[in-house]
């Protein structure tokens, strides 16, 4: 763990890093903000843990617990929202079992995230599945995807 | 051996093929249709130029993103445009079209792709999915980084700054303030160092028009990012973009780094004796950050909070030196501007809103896609010509611009024309082009209702009137829409809407009772509907309606009971079916699914 953020911190205080770019590579680098990471951090900067909380805390990319395997996100954009996207959120929470209140379920194999608005409106609703965007979507179209997802029958393709 | 009609066509002809693959592009599957065309050439041993061209969603992006897959085909510079391609339709193209030289006419383009591109007129969009994005030298063929030459050989700064003064260009972020004279305050800023940021946030929901600008020709931006650094004398600029669009990030990345590589960008540009260097910055996810100094707190890696101004950001911006923020189409603009003249562009337009704007038309709309208009253009062109109308020969309700800082314009002054004076009259505003199309089966109050959770949850909590205030604008409405409106909500959202809107400090807040203020002068008796009679009229509140099965009318085939997501639906196969009305949540998956309309709702 060490080394993989002493490789971070290396990297941004050569860059003019700040605060917010340290974090967006702790989460791609661990998947989430542990709090253990943070404190290892946070002492060796010399800057108070609850600096990075209120960043954290603040903007929508950063999470504080983990994510599942499977990251679902439905876009939440204005076309998506008139073209129906609550009733796809509902059926997804519902289908894959995500506890009231969270977002991703117990066994950590999916996680449900919506996002404002990932401007992809023309081809609106918009389901992005591990990175994959599948637009037009329906409820139909997503309970099947979300069978070959729990059935690990599909790779994702990581266009992006 | 050699196939002697194989060689033939690949010695004869000049092929090129133009995938779109932008994020929509992507979806549709963009990807597999690129690899299919280069498998079937390679198979045939045809030599053909397969470029991964284009801007938004891909082909050549003409916008028409609902499209997608668009497949351009030139050979020997004719081209013929194919839409809804998919891989294994590829075969069939090649073998037909490029083989033997006869297009597949049920998969060609029909005359409304033609409509929909004839009243457009392009200037920010005009080398979008001409130029690969990719590839700087593709841009400098169609008179890319000219501008730049232009301006360090032979323009000072100030005449730099009068060209774009002269052009009436305004900033295309929302505010609309003129470029030009931005630009003058920041060359009148005391100090040699400067900041030049480029505001790529596009938070606004149903807004893709930075997004494609910057996937389709990046390189635009950073000429204009060049030129309007080189006016105001800023050694340093930054790109603040989302963290969302992985896409256009990666895009950019690259352009920069084969900008420096030309020469473009570094130090001593061009040997003129100027330096200008570009850092990109992701945006974390918040609305806010659009805000000039909620950006500049973010990038100094801090929470994107906005203070008060003045001081205004060119007078104290990033890390205290004057700033300059200007949004991706405002800076794309630039380089158009200085090859054709300020005289070009001001004749574009009405008086006070020169040039054009770039729309995301999107929503209930036949052809949905990104589209450029000259600024006054009629919103029932837009809608009917360029659009196709409405989707499912439904009725058009009204038309939301601006997101959650604009309001609607509702039907009946569907002639209204697109400019930032008239819009504002009709209690709209121009915003950054967001442009979602409404039809009758769309709740007004819903509508509000969704936008004021959006400003509610995105306000950043500094300053009290938005802090609470969004939140009981947002309570109330929530009550309406489930059927607890009390009498006097209306006059309440009313005034708490205006207090909201004089006293919060940035332009969140002050815009955010926008769409609740802009629904009530406009649909009040829906609000009526909803407070005094329970009712939805749209039939969209979902506690306001309850879903029942025509018996006459339902076949017992058991579709909806697989979409029920409550399992609330049953009865024997072939037999009518019921809803238990204790486990419907009223989702409405039963009504979409039933091919015999036999779910009633109301």
């Amino acid at each position: 763990m060490e080394d993989r953020l002493e490789e971070i911190l290396t990297r941004h205080l050569e860059n003019e890093g700040n605060l917010i770019s340290i974090l967006q590579d702790i989460e791609t680098e661990f998947g989430y903000l542990r709090e253990d990471v943070i404190n290892w951090v946070s002492e060796r900067l010399d800057i108070p843990p609850a600096k990075f909380y209120g960043i954290a805390t603040f903007y929508a990319q950063f999470h504080l617990k983990p994510k599942g395997k499977n990251v679902i996100t439905a876009c939440c954009g204005t076309a998506c929202h008139v073209k129906g996207s609550e009733r796809l959120i509902n059926s997804l929470v519902k289908e894959l079992a995500i506890p009231d209140g969270e977002n991703t379920s117990e066994d950590l194999k999916f996680t449900v995230e919506k996002v404002n608005c990932v401007g992809a409106c023309s081809i609106a609703p918009v389901i992005i599945i591990n990175k994959t965007v599948h637009g037009k979507m329906t409820s139909d179209k997503l309970m099947k995807e979300m069978k070959t997802l729990k059935e690990g029958k599909r790779e994702y393709i990581d266009y992006i | 051996m050699v196939n002697k009609f194989l060689s033939g066509v690949s010695m004869n002809k000049d092929i090129s093929i133009k995938v779109c693959m932008g994020t929509g592009g992507i979806a549709a599957g963009g990807v597999e249709v690129l690899s299919s065309f280069e498998k079937a050439f390679a198979v045939k041993g045809i030599r053909a130029s397969v470029e991964k061209n284009c801007s938004v969603h891909k082909v050549g992006c003409r916008g028409f993103c609902a499209r997608d897959v668009l497949v351009d085909i030139i050979i020997n510079g004719e081209k013929t445009t194919y839409q809804y391609i998919k891989p294994d339709m590829v075969e069939r193209i090649v073998s037909e079209h490029i083989m033997s030289g006869t297009p597949v006419g049920d998969w060609l383009v029909k005359d409304d792709y033609h409509t929909f591109h004839n009243k457009q007129v392009k200037v920010v969009l005009s080398d979008c999915g001409e130029v690969n994005p990719e590839d700087i030298d593709s841009y400098i063929d169609r008179g890319g980084y000219e501008a730049t030459k232009k301006v360090l050989a032979s323009m000072a700064p100030q005449e730099v700054i009068e060209t774009i003064k002269t052009s009436g260009l305004r900033g295309r972020g929302g505010a609309g303030f003129p470029t030009g004279v931005k630009w003058d305050m920041a060359i009148k800023a005391p100090g040699p160092t400067k900041y030049l940021i480029c505001n790529a946030d596009e938070g606004d929901p149903g807004a893709f028009m930075d997004r494609s600008v910057v996937e389709g020709n990046p390189h635009a931006v950073i000429e204009g990012m060049i030129i309007g650094a080189y006016a105001i004398g800023a050694p340093y600029g930054y790109v603040y973009i989302r963290a969302e669009y992985p896409l256009a990030v990666e895009r950019l990345h690259l352009a920069i780094k084969q900008a420096k590589e030309h020469g473009f960008l570094g130090k001593n540009i061009l040997g003129k004796g100027f330096d200008f260097t570009i850092k990109v910055k992701l945006g974390a996810g918040a609305f806010v950050c659009g805000e000039e100094t909620a950006l500049i707190a973010s990038i100094e890696g801090k929470r994107g909070q906005p203070r008060a101004k003045p001081p205004f950001p060119v007078q104290k911006g990033l890390w205290g030196k004057p700033t300059i923020i200007n949004n991706v189409e405002t800076l794309a603009n630039i380089p158009y501007i200085i090859r054709k003249g300020a005289a070009w562009y001001a004749a574009m337009g009405t008086e006070k809103s020169k040039g054009t704007k770039v729309f995301a038309l999107t929503g209930k709309i036949q052809n949905s896609g990104l589209i450029e208009v000259p600024m006054g253009i009629p919103l029932r062109e837009v809608i009917y010509d360029i659009g196709g109308g409405i989707e499912g020969g439904r009725k058009l309700k009204a038309v939301q611009t601006g997101g959650p800082s604009g309001g609607c314009i509702p039907s009946s002054i569907i002639d209204t024309t697109l400019d930032y004076e008239s819009l504002g009259k009709v209690g709209s505003i121009m915003g950054s082009g967001g442009m979602v199309v409404l039809d009758e089966t769309d709740c007004m109050v819903n509508v509000a209702k969704y936008f004021l959770q959006f400003t509610q949850s995105e306000s950043c909590g500094k300053c009290v009137p938005c802090r609470i205030g969004t939140k009981r604008l947002l309570e109330i409405l929530t009550r309406i829409t489930e059927g607890r409106g009390r009498e006097g909500d209306i006059e309440l959202l009313e005034t708490l809407s205006s207090d909201v809107k004089t006293s919060s400090l940035c332009g969140l807040g002050q815009s955010a009772p926008n769409p609740v203020l802009s629904t009530i002068r406009y649909y009040r008796d829906e609000y009526e509907a909803h407070i005094y009679e329970k009712r939805c009229p749209a039939g969209v509140c979902k506690d306001l309606l309850s879903y029942s099965i025509l018996e006459e009318f339902c076949k017992g085939c058991t579709a909806c009971t697989r979409v029920c997501p409550a399992g609330a639906i049953i009865g024997e196969k072939k037999k009518p079916h019921k809803i238990v009305q204790d486990i419907c949540i009223k989702c409405g998956a039963c009504f979409e699914t039933c091919k015999f309309k036999a779910i009633k709702k109301g």
